[in-house]
């Protein structure tokens, strides 16, 4: 773990891994020091901003790091149709079917590994190495909400309508962002995800 | 209640901001210039926390259907009432019926209007500030509009020092977090030579021109989160200072920080004007 500044109260903690990132996160949350205002995971980093830096910087290299789910992670359920308008070109890049991926995709278990991009867009981890492709060439100007996308090692869900650059192999009505709603996103980091899908 | 005659390009409901959600992909957002919003409300008995309005650039016009305690602050708009001029950063009396008009900013970008009670607009996870990266907040005014004034809440606080808008501002900067992914000589680059805020500025981020910044990594950094003033580098070489909407995070390195009571210098400088950065 490699400890660097991030102006006068922030302190970004690069790790190895993902698995490491969220060790700490799950770490972090179980023992939250009360001067902290932000814990922010991202694929291979923890940023802290807040109080108790020169602390936690002394504490974090020998803390005791949390293994397994963290604490009160749920399971969330997407229901989805697999009617992406990505799904065959998916099915080319990877030599598979479009059943394929389907069946894939819907048997996985996916967590939350962070958010970012747009408020509720988690990036799900999980995803298998047959599953992965690259962004699109060009993004698109328009994304549908609820578009279900495949992108490098993630997969994930728009939770509203904005340009973006996954491959879209399915759509789910679920609302996964609401501001009024308590809490406002299904998906924060640690929760555990499965999509219950079908073809069109 | 007030009354939107003239909105102007760009009016927004702005407070202290939604700290303690960018784990969500949530922005912090808030005043841009916040020590100008936060003297605005003390000059008229609000808590910090109560909403008013920011104005970019050019003002609104605005109709008080009831009796009103005001402050301006921020950005110099000749402002007046019914026709008559009325002083930047004091207290004034408004009276039901009455007119305010707000010109062009003479200098600096951003101009504070408090109203005693604050705006009463429904809050998005806690706070009236509306975001323009993230689409979360009130949507900004229209003419035609209507603004509700939350009740008399008295807060006792001596006002916040106005701040002086600077020709050149001197940036005081906090090198990292990714300075090593820079020449070594990029620091003193950025130090040495005035940067010009570009017109592709907004409250996400202040664009910027000059000596590009050149790097020594040349892979992808993974996305890493962001802090308040930011100087991030993308391809191009031309630094970008994040703002109060600025991204939770960002795929490119972040050379150094601006420090947080120099943020407001970076909020009031306008397209074509220049910033010297200091370590």
């Amino acid at each position: 773990m490699k400890f660097l500044p991030a102006g006068h109260n922030g302190l970004l903690v690069e790790c190895e891994s993902l698995a490491q990132v969220r060790q700490l996160y799950a770490t972090l949350l179980r023992q939250r020091p009360a001067e902290l205002i932000e814990i922010v995971p991202a694929a291979r980093s923890l940023l802290l901003v807040g109080g108790g830096l020169d602390r936690l910087r002394r504490d974090l290299p020998d803390m005791p790091l949390q293994n397994g789910p963290e604490a009160g992670a749920s399971l969330v359920e997407i229901p989805v149709t697999y009617d992406g308008e990505d799904l065959e070109e998916v099915a080319d890049l990877t030599g598979q079917t479009p059943s394929d991926i389907i069946a894939l995709h819907s048997s996985t278990e996916f967590c939350v590994a962070f958010c970012g991009f747009a408020p509720g867009f988690a990036y799900l981890s999980g995803l298998p190495e047959s599953l992965r492709v690259p962004r699109r060439q060009t993004p698109r100007t328009r994304v549908e909400t609820g578009s279900v996308a495949l992108a490098g090692e993630f997969s994930g869900i728009y939770p509203r309508s904005s340009p973006g650059g996954w491959q879209i192999i399915g759509h789910t009505t679920l609302q996964v962002w609401d501001s009024t709603r308590d809490p406002p996103s299904l998906l924060v980091p640690g929760t555990r995800v499965r999509f219950n899908g079908h073809s069109s | 209640m007030i009354s939107v005659i003239k909105a102007g390009p760009l009016t927004i409901v702005q407070d202290c901001g939604r700290p303690g959600y960018a784990h969500l992909g949530v922005p912090h957002s808030g005043a841009a210039d916040l020590p100008a919003l936060l003297r605005a409300n003390r000059l008229v008995g609000n808590p910090d926390h109560a909403a008013g309005l920011e104005i970019t650039l050019l003002g609104p016009q605005l109709r008080f259907n009831r009796d009103a305690r005001i402050a301006l602050t921020g950005a110099l708009m000749p402002a007046s009432l019914d026709g008559k001029p009325c002083p930047h950063d004091q207290a004034l009396r408004v009276q039901s019926g009455q007119r305010l008009k707000l010109g062009a900013a003479q200098t600096g970008v951003r101009g504070y209007l408090a109203i005693a009670g604050g705006i009463d607009v429904p809050a998005v996870l806690g706070s009236r500030a509306t975001d323009i990266l993230s689409g979360l907040g009130p949507a900004p005014l229209r003419d035609g509009d209507h603004l509700t004034i939350g009740e008399l809440n008295e807060a006792d606080a001596r006002p916040k020092p106005a701040t002086t808008i600077d020709a050149q501002p001197k940036l005081r900067i906090l090198p990292g977090p990714r300075t090593d992914w820079f020449v070594p000589g990029a620091l003193d680059t950025l130090c040495r030579h005035p940067y010009t805020v570009t017109p592709a500025s907004n409250r996400i981020g202040v664009r910027l021109g000059g000596p590009p910044l050149l790097r020594i990594v040349e892979s992808e950094l993974p996305s890493e989160g962001l802090v308040l003033g930011a100087i991030q580098v993308p391809s191009d070489g031309k630094p970008l200072v994040f703002l109060a909407d600025h991204p939770t995070t960002g795929g490119y390195p972040v050379i150094a920080v601006v420090v947080p009571e120099d943020i407001s210098k970076v909020a009031q400088a306008r397209p074509g004007s220049q910033l010297r950065f200091v370590l």
